[in-house]
């Protein structure tokens, strides 16, 4: 791809372009780059001079209700807030040995797993560019380290492509370009693209073709060393006398293309799906556990919430201890309320009818996570695989393999499941047992030899019945995006909601994030306004 | 064979969705397929209303629907089933004309509940839509 003449680099271009039209023009081309529109965060509120002795009561302890605490407790405000749980992070969690689970239903489950293994049931991944949730966890001394997201060498299976036997995502999407490439190279040359392209650019094209999809040299994608070295070998480069590799065979084309791999690349190609991701050191609930070293001193636990009053004088919320009994009311000047829609729509409240009314209109999704313990990490040892995720179009979606301790001896914990729409549901509705069975079942099929020979015990959380939740995300559509949306999140009088249900950036920490940011935001300037 | 083909066409067209939310991923998560009333209530209601239908507490509630009159009213399951209300989802592109005459028939005569007369197919006229748009 030499050009004959030197290419300026990107720091070169951009200086030149400062020079010529000024910062204005070097953010336009930054754009053009991509470099500027990845993230929403600012940087963290510049919020100061509350009025003295202003309050703020924040409902729940979740990510969003912690971030509006510590910000407006740092801006000069008196801070209190209520939790329903008696711990802190609310989504943000992760369950270890030892740790009681009870669902809605009363299903409870005693958390076996070893030392240090966990299953984060909620978020599980953080995109490098959800800025504000990085910069906090930096801030908050929360340390991260790489999650595996994109895995060539695990498995995609779907139960009506190749006879239910998965393949490695490797060699599905190596026969899938190839096969691509070597197509659309016959539409070349059958003139079918003459009319859009110029016969300068369908060459470029072709040699992109044969680049891309390790075509031969006329053009076909054939089994040979070029393909294997996409898709895999039969025997792999070696050492010595016999060193020399040897090609794999090509999988059928149309059992590739049942296989639905398109879609799985697809998938990372989402951009909250890129590499590289993070998760942090520990379980995800660290990042809550963080949170709540800056504010777990204004945090009352075991409070549920029953009544959410406003008037001219103030808001008033009444709650009653879940442990002891006993019901309070407690008065602040100001509300940041980031309980669940779900359950903030069974709360009793005199807000306006237009806001109750979109505080209904938002459905929560379900989905089911797994966390099967297993005796070694047979996937490693026998399969190579390490981190990444295996997918199936069966219930259980996907299994996905520990990011951490890599080539340890002692049992570590698979995602064996992450479940959502209908898998999710049906999953939801079983008893916690029948769960691991079907998960044993259905992940059996990545690892027919080890699963169930290597399982130790396993835990399940099941969004709609989680007691605080009941459900895992709201679930936005364009029409009530376009009917509630605005109403929703608007400050009325003294309240204001916060949460990743009042963001565009939904089922994320970083939408509960850039929520609170910019409600507390607009809560501090009516405040200072009164 | 048409639906067959709208089958097909409302897949890919829930596969080619951008992703708004952290998800499974593409493909995944089929249950088999509920055809009697009992299967589409095990696979998509009792994760909520429970196995008894008797619905759960917890910081709010899933309403119960054993012993529930309002299931006397056909209309009225079918408008709850298909748009759901509050934290419940809308279920009128997830089921078919055929699984929401099953399940509301189910509900009205299980649990304690004794409705005998039958759901038609122009009670459940709204389902069996294409995905709706999540964004």
């Amino acid at each position: 791809m030499d050009t004959g003449r030197p290419t300026p680099t990107r720091r070169q271009l951009l200086n030149a372009i400062g020079l010529m039209g000024g910062t204005a023009a070097v953010y336009q081309m930054m754009t053009t780059f991509g470099h500027a529109a990845e993230t929403r965060f600012p940087g963290p509120p510049k919020l100061d001079g509350a009025r003295k002795g202003s309050t703020v009561i924040v409902l729940g302890a979740g990510l969003a209700g912690m971030l509006a605490a510590h910000e407006l407790e740092k801006a000069g405000y008196k801070v209190q807030i209520l939790e329903y749980q008696n711990r802190p992070g609310g989504r943000n969690w992760s369950l270890y040995g030892g740790d009681k689970y009870t669902e809605m239903g009363g299903a409870t489950q005693n958390v076996g797993f070893a030392k240090g293994n966990y299953l984060n049931p909620g978020p599980w991944r953080i995109p490098h560019h959800h800025k504000t949730l990085l910069h906090y966890c930096k801030a908050f001394g929360v340390e991260l380290q790489p999650f595996i997201q994109f895995n060539h060498n695990a498995y995609v299976h779907n139960v009506d492509a190749f006879g239910g036997q998965p393949q490695r995502f490797r060699s599905l999407a190596a026969d899938f370009e190839g096969n691509v490439a070597e197509l659309l190279g016959k539409a070349i040359d059958q003139k079918a693209l003459d009319a859009k392209l110029t016969a300068e650019d369908t060459d470029r094209l072709k040699e992109a073709l044969r680049s891309w999809g390790m075509l031969d040299k006329d053009m076909r994608y054939v089994k040979g060393l070029a393909s294997s070295s996409h898709r895999g070998f039969e025997l792999p480069p070696g050492g010595g006398v016999n060193g020399a590799p040897k090609p794999s065979d090509l999988l059928p084309f149309d059992q590739v293309l049942r296989s639905g791999i398109a879609a799985n690349m697809a998938f990372f190609m989402n951009d909250e799906f890129q590499t590289t991701m993070f998760q942090p050191v520990g379980g995800m609930g660290k990042i809550g556990e963080g949170f709540a070293k800056q504010v777990g001193h204004l945090i009352t636990y075991n409070a549920k919430v029953t009544k959410l009053f406003q008037d001219k004088s103030g808001v008033s919320v009444t709650y009653t201890d879940n442990v002891k009994g006993g019901t309070t009311t407690a008065k602040a000047d100001f509300c940041v309320c980031t309980i669940p829609l779900t359950v903030l729509s069974q709360i009793e409240t005199n807000m306006s009818e237009k806001k109750q009314a979109a505080i209904a209109a938002v459905p929560y999704s379900n989905s089911v996570k797994i966390g099967l313990e297993m005796r070694r990490r047979f996937w490693e040892e026998d399969q190579d695989i390490f981190g990444g995720h295996s997918f199936t179009s069966q219930e259980i979606g996907l299994i996905s393999y520990p990011n951490n301790n890599f080539f340890q001896d002692g049992p570590a914990v698979l995602l064996g499941a992450f479940a959502g729409g209908a898998g999710g549901y049906r999953l939801g509705g079983m008893t916690p047992e029948q769960r691991i069975e079907v998960a044993l079942q259905q992940g059996s099929v990545f690892h027919p030899e080890q699963y169930r020979k290597e399982f130790l015990n396993g835990a399940s959380v099941a969004w709609n019945r989680v007691p605080w939740a009941m459900g895992c995300c709201a679930r936005w559509n364009e029409e009530t995006r376009a009917e509630h949306y605005q109403t929703l999140v608007a400050m009325e009088d003294r309240i204001v909601l916060a949460g990743e249900h009042a963001s565009y950036v939904g089922c994320w920490m970083e939408g509960s994030l850039l929520s609170s940011l910019d409600a507390i935001t607009r809560l501090h300037k009516r405040a200072l306004e009164a | 064979m048409l639906r067959r083909l709208l089958g097909a066409i409302a897949l890919s067209a829930a596969l080619a969705a951008p992703a708004l939310a952290d998800e499974p991923g593409p493909g995944g998560s089929k249950p088999p397929v509920a055809k009697t009333g009992e299967e589409v209530y095990r696979t998509y209601c009792q994760a909520c209303h429970m196995a008894d239908g008797k619905g759960a507490k917890g910081a709010g509630a899933f309403p119960a629907l054993a012993g529930n009159e309002r299931l006397g009213t056909t209309g009225y399951v079918a408008f709850m089933v298909a748009n759901g209300k509050g934290g419940m989802p809308w279920f009128k592109d997830a089921l078919s004309k055929e699984q929401a005459q099953a399940l509301i028939g189910y509900l009205r005569t299980h649990f304690g509940n004794n409705y005998k007369e039958p759901v038609t197919a122009a009670d459940v006229e709204a389902f069996g839509q294409r995905p709706t748009s999540r964004f």
